[in-house]
């Protein structure tokens, strides 16, 4: 602010690129190798210029998929977008309902469920896994897509942002509803929803990269290649000597699993950033 | 405080919180009880004779020297992740906060790793630093002369999953430090510029204490993150190994439950998790409740 000397005007780009280099190289490198033949790759070193295998990679992973796995990279999209989506969608909708009980009406309990909600707060699944895949094996949800959702859709972090929300909203717009003959439920979807689409949609791009991204949880109940993300396809066909990869197909595999989610935030920055802070508080 | 408005209605709130209540009971609470149940109990892996055994699976784990030492191990791992993860954002985050050109620019450049799986972090750094196809893990060996092999070097093994968990963290503190940065008094800067006090001074006087809030909410989630989260990138890259090196208590719960089969053992080991879970959580809630009532 009041330092106006060249080095210091220069040092932040500096240290902004060298972070920058750090953040694209990996995923350069990705992208390098899935232009490539197998065989470039494990002569290292891989040259870090891109070679001309692009489309007939891309087309193979996409229609065939590796040898190693007997799925091809578009099936395994179509798994991780429903689970995705699934979360998403389910946790927000859940959510609201919820967070619209807890502020606008009064009855017995409603400490008990709030309190409830709110230990499952911070715990994550990877500290229950057996026992809640008993559950969902005992519910013969296993290697379904109820069965990769529906234990995700706990979110404490969703109910506490609606209800932060819904808290602001003026009480007299509830009241003013109920006097004009509206039910609590018209004034919920005609007033109180679309009173709520920037938190929804910040929910909604937070959650649906937290789905895109699940990774124990399909590991543990998926054993039918037809229901495998394409993290788990990544996992499976990284398993082996390193010799026997098909280097070029799983970094292809990687990169189409890193586009959706990368693409999500950056159109929607601004409502994934404001969700990301105001769930703090 | 007047008494709000509420709907008068006496099933509909029930209504509503019911799906919310059913996935709550269903995939937390009975999971969660079970696995306090199934920790007292000895389970023949073949499904045939269950013992009742009390705190044994614990006493078991008390005394076994590698449970301790995944103890410590997940310990330094996610002290290291969480620290590097938020030194480096926050460096950054002074930085990209300045007046400079091109700071949108800068900003969704830092921000967009976000999005990357821990898997997929786990993947990239892999193929880096793979000793047979690894571009980087070339240079080491043929032009650095360093003996690069993570597959039979625990400290090398530790220190690239570190490396490629905090490579993912960063971007997540750096979207909190920057929201935290922007609300930093103007004002307050300046004037303290205009009394003398250097970039450093203002820093760590105005700057720092505004921030403190949001360093340790992250600093517990960071470490929430370095305990728990980061299961894919252990799994993929070290596989607990070389030998128990890189073996982290969920990476040991997984293992012990999915692969050996030892329920009550495996049962146990979650609970005390559990246990560790909640603490935080009460630790954070206490600290942001206190800042509420300011």
């Amino acid at each position: 602010m009041t330092e106006h000397s060249p080095i210091r005007r220069f040092l932040p780009h500096l240290w902004l690129w060298i972070a920058i280099v750090v953040i694209v190289f990996p995923i350069w490198l990705v992208f390098v190798a899935s232009t490539r033949t197998n065989l470039e790759i494990l002569s290292a070193p891989m040259s870090v210029l891109p070679g001309s295998h692009f489309l007939e990679n891309y087309f193979r992973v996409l229609t065939e998929g590796g040898h190693a796995l007997g799925e091809s990279a578009w099936m395994m999209m179509k798994n991780s977008l429903i689970m995705a989506l699934g979360i998403s969608v389910g946790k927000i909708v859940v959510s609201l309902l919820a967070a619209f009980a807890l502020v606008f009406f009064d009855f017995r309990f409603r400490k008990a469920i709030f309190w409830s909600i709110f230990v499952t707060l911070m715990l994550p699944v990877e500290v229950r896994i057996m026992p809640t895949y008993k559950v969902i094996s005992d519910l013969h949800m296993l290697n379904s897509y109820w069965g990769l959702i529906l234990p995700m859709i706990v979110s404490a972090t969703a109910v506490f942002l609606f209800r932060q929300f819904f808290l602001s909203v003026p009480r007299e717009m509830a009241e003013a509803s109920q006097i004009d003959g509206a039910t609590p439920m018209q004034f919920f979807g005609e007033i109180l929803v679309p009173m709520t689409r920037t938190p929804i949609a910040a929910m909604f791009v937070i959650q649906f990269i937290y789905g895109w991204n699940q990774y124990l949880w399909p590991l543990l109940i998926t054993t039918k290649e037809k229901y495998y993300t394409l993290l788990i396809g990544i996992n499976r066909m990284l398993a082996g000597a390193d010799v026997e990869i098909e280097w070029q197909i799983v970094m292809a595999t990687v990169l189409l699993a890193m586009v959706p989610p990368i693409i999500v935030v950056i159109v929607m920055q601004k409502q994934f950033v404001a969700g990301m802070t105001e769930t703090e508080k | 405080m007047a008494k709000q408005y509420e709907f008068p209605s006496k099933g509909l709130p029930y209504l509503l919180v019911l799906p919310q209540m059913i996935v709550v009971v269903l995939f937390f609470f009975w999971p969660s009880i079970q696995a306090v149940w199934q920790s007292f109990f000895l389970q023949d892996p073949f499904g045939g004779r269950v013992l009742f055994v009390g705190f044994e699976n614990y006493a078991n784990l008390f005394m076994d020297k590698s449970y301790a030492a995944s103890f410590l191990t997940s310990t330094v791992f996610a002290v290291a992740v969480a620290m590097s993860a938020l030194v480096i954002a926050l460096f950054l985050a002074v930085q990209a906060n300045r007046k400079i050109a091109g700071a949108t620019f800068y900003k969704t450049m830092l921000i967009w790793p976000y999005a990357v799986a821990t898997l997929i972090a786990g993947v990239l750094w892999l193929f880096m630093f793979n000793p047979n196809v690894g571009v980087i893990a070339w240079v080491l060996q043929r032009k650095l002369g360093v003996n690069w092999n993570y597959l039979l070097d625990s400290n090398q093994a530790f220190l690239l999953i570190t490396l490629a968990a905090s490579w993912k963290q960063v971007a997540y503190n750096f979207v909190f430090f920057l929201a935290g940065l922007q609300s930093v008094p103007a004002t307050l800067l300046e004037a303290a510029a205009i009394d003398g006090a250097g970039p450093a001074k203002r820093f760590w006087t105005i700057v720092f204490p505004f921030l403190s809030p949001t360093t340790f909410y992250l600093l517990v989630m960071n470490l929430v993150y370095g305990f728990f989260e980061t299961f894919p990138i252990v799994h993929q890259v070290t596989a607990g190994g070389p030998g128990k090196a890189t073996e982290i208590l969920v990476y040991k719960v997984w293992r012990d439950g999915v692969i050996n089969l030892d329920l009550g053992g495996s049962s146990a080991q979650s609970v005390i998790l559990m246990f560790l879970v909640i603490a935080l959580t009460v630790f954070q809630f206490r600290f942001i409740e206190r800042r509420v009532t300011y």
